[in-house]
């Protein structure tokens, strides 16, 4: 069986392919150029198309894949249209999947299962960066509001950081809301960022 | 209590009105907090409206029509209880070749553009080489409308030139790489082609058919039933979005709101431009005007006009292949609800017509019309090729068409 993944995220589709790699008699495709997106589906002549839901180019394809209904290779969306959970959930994970008419409901619906469960995994991972993304700027924040107490008032890293604590607890705030206040107050005093 | 209406859009200029339904309270007034949710392809909106993520969407009338009929994915049958504007598009050629069929500095003659049109493409086919033009997608008031002028200057589509979908963010990059020579697309994509220089605006949409239809606000049907009173609700929001979106002295607040990110992410310029009715046609030109570029509220354009479905099946009927039969006629009709759009208005001061259906193209000039409220005066309505669509005579029209 031909897969096709169409996905611009290169991470993702990744994240994709490695989760259906383990499927036995799989021959898998990853395009994530959108130019020439349709000719390139042409040639791998595939079986099975997931798509990211959000693709800009999805309304190209459905044209493509209805015009090709004269070619002879007609495509249905999803597995069995009837199976609203299976759609909905696949909806909920942000993926799209074109299938060709024949194949045996039995194949495809392992394949779907897996690529909604590598979906959601991969929109968890993101989550969790950009969790951690967020936390490393905090304490960037956090770690710039100390250094600019420490030299304007000439104390040392630990009250520094006791100051902020304080704050913080007197105003009911988060540390690295009092931290943020500081250092544009420092900025607009004419201090470096 | 705030009731949520979730509300799918793609961020083009004619979104507006849901957008600052929201954003000006007018839907809080009426109860109701909306949560507009942004796709980029009409694959998208409409897979979140049928799939419950949303309740309502912006979407290309016929769209509306195509997936109650059960076109390209199972029928699922669909309520258009407001119209959310006509018109708002327009033809942009590759610069060389707008040059050859049209005249510098204003907008071209739809017949006399078309007739120079239909000489270079025939040619063009015969050396095996057809033109080819982008729409936004197969069941779009673009494609139609396209299509209409093409084929009434002599121009077979999918004969004498190919119709290939192109996404609207995309056109530009379609024209300048040369994947397309021409495009039929929404505002601001017009506008980002031509600043590009990647070519010239050539007609707008309002020049093939007046007042032609263009985005709905469409509904699953279970979901108008459930929650009528909610719709009801949300079109009166509309209707004040509507009046508001009309005001001049409010146009350079309206583009900054839809240029944000979370909207359209687009330049504010580009967006006034178009909602003001000024288009800049070419590069390093000056805009020039052009009178309803975009229509969204006078002569009850948010009315669904039951005719309107019917032209859009008609011309579903003369492009997909389709059969024509009087039981599909009948569910397309239906999908256009003017009953919930009375509903909604009955006793407000916004005008309401007497009919539900008109015939379309026939205004040769200004018409006082009979109301159920208020009073109408519509405007010129007319196709190009001065045809007229008759809903009574759907076979009829038919096959006068060429």
């Amino acid at each position: 069986m031909r897969i096709a993944i169409v996905d611009e995220s290169a991470t993702r589709a990744a994240v994709i392919h490695e989760g259906l790699a383990a499927l036995d008699d799989c021959e898998i495709f990853v395009v994530t150029e959108r130019r020439g997106l349709v000719a390139r589906i042409g040639e791998i002549a595939p079986d099975i198309v997931l798509m990211d839901l959000g693709n800009p180019s999805r309304d190209v394809l459905e044209e493509y894949f209805s015009v090709s209904r004269a070619l002879a290779r007609p495509i249905a969306m999803f597995v069995d249209e009837s199976d609203e959970a299976a759609i909905a959930a696949s909806i909920d994970a942000g993926v799209s999947s074109y299938v060709v008419d024949g194949l045996a409901p039995h194949r495809i619906r392992p394949i779907l299962d897996l690529a909604v469960r590598r979906f959601n995994a991969f929109a968890r991972l993101q989550t969790d960066l950009d969790e951690a993304r967020g936390k490393l700027a905090e304490r960037e924040t956090i770690d710039r509001a100390k250094r600019i107490l420490m030299d304007s008032r000439s104390i040392g890293e630990p009250q520094a950081y006791a100051e902020l604590r304080k704050t913080a607890m007197d105003r009911g705030r988060r540390i690295v809301e009092i931290a943020e206040a500081v250092v544009t107050a420092h900025q607009l005093m004419g201090g470096k960022p | 209590m705030t009731r949520e209406l979730g509300i799918g859009f793609l961020p083009l200029v004619d979104a507006c009105l849901p957008i600052l339904a929201h954003e000006h309270g007018f839907a809080e007034d009426e109860g109701l907090s909306l949560r507009l949710v942004r796709s980029l392809s009409w694959a998208t909106v409409l897979d979140r409206l049928l799939y419950g993520h949303c309740d309502a969407a912006h979407l290309v009338a016929p769209l509306a029509i195509a997936t109650t009929l059960g076109r390209s994915r199972p029928s699922q049958p669909l309520s258009v209880p407001f119209v959310l504007g006509l018109n708002g598009n327009a033809i942009t050629l590759r610069p060389d070749l707008a040059e050859k069929v049209c005249p510098a500095g204003r907008l071209g003659d739809p017949r006399i553009v078309g007739l120079t049109l239909a000489a270079l493409a025939k040619t063009s086919a015969s050396q095996g080489k057809r033109m080819r033009f982008g729409v936004v997608h197969r069941y779009s008031s673009h494609n139609y409308m396209l299509r209409y002028w093409l084929a009434a200057c002599g121009i077979r589509p999918d004969h004498d030139v190919e119709i290939v979908t192109v996404a609207p963010p995309f056109c530009a990059d379609a024209l300048e790489a040369g994947e397309v020579d021409g495009i039929c697309v929404g505002e601001p994509w017009n506008s980002v082609a031509v600043e590009r220089g990647a070519g010239r605006i050539v007609l707008a949409t309002a020049q093939i058919w007046r007042r032609g239809v263009e985005k709905v606000l469409a509904l699953r049907e279970p979901v108008l039933e459930d929650r009528r009173e909610d719709v009801e609700a949300l079109i009166r929001a509309l209707v004040r979005a509507a009046r508001h979106f009309v005001d001049p002295g409010n146009w350079q607040a309206n583009a900054a709101i839809l240029a944000r990110c979370e909207y359209l992410d687009g330049s504010a310029e580009l967006i006034q431009r178009a909602i003001s009715d000024r288009l800049l046609l070419a590069r390093g030109t000056n805009p020039v005007r052009f009178a309803d570029f975009m229509f969204q509220y006078r002569e009850a354009a948010n009315f669904p006009w039951v005719s309107q479905a019917e032209w859009l099946y008609s011309q579903m009927v003369r492009w997909d292949g389709m059969k024509f039969s009087e039981a599909d006629a009948a569910l397309a009709t239906r999908v256009f609800r003017p009953d919930v759009y009375r509903r909604a208005l009955a006793g407000t001061d916004e005008p309401l017509p007497g009919a539900s259906s008109k015939v379309e193209g026939s205004l040769g000039g200004t018409t006082v019309v009979g109301t159920q409220q208020g009073a109408i005066t519509l405007e010129k309505n007319s196709f190009f090729d001065g045809m007229i669509f008759d809903p009574h005579d759907l076979k009829g029209y038919l096959s006068r068409l060429p």
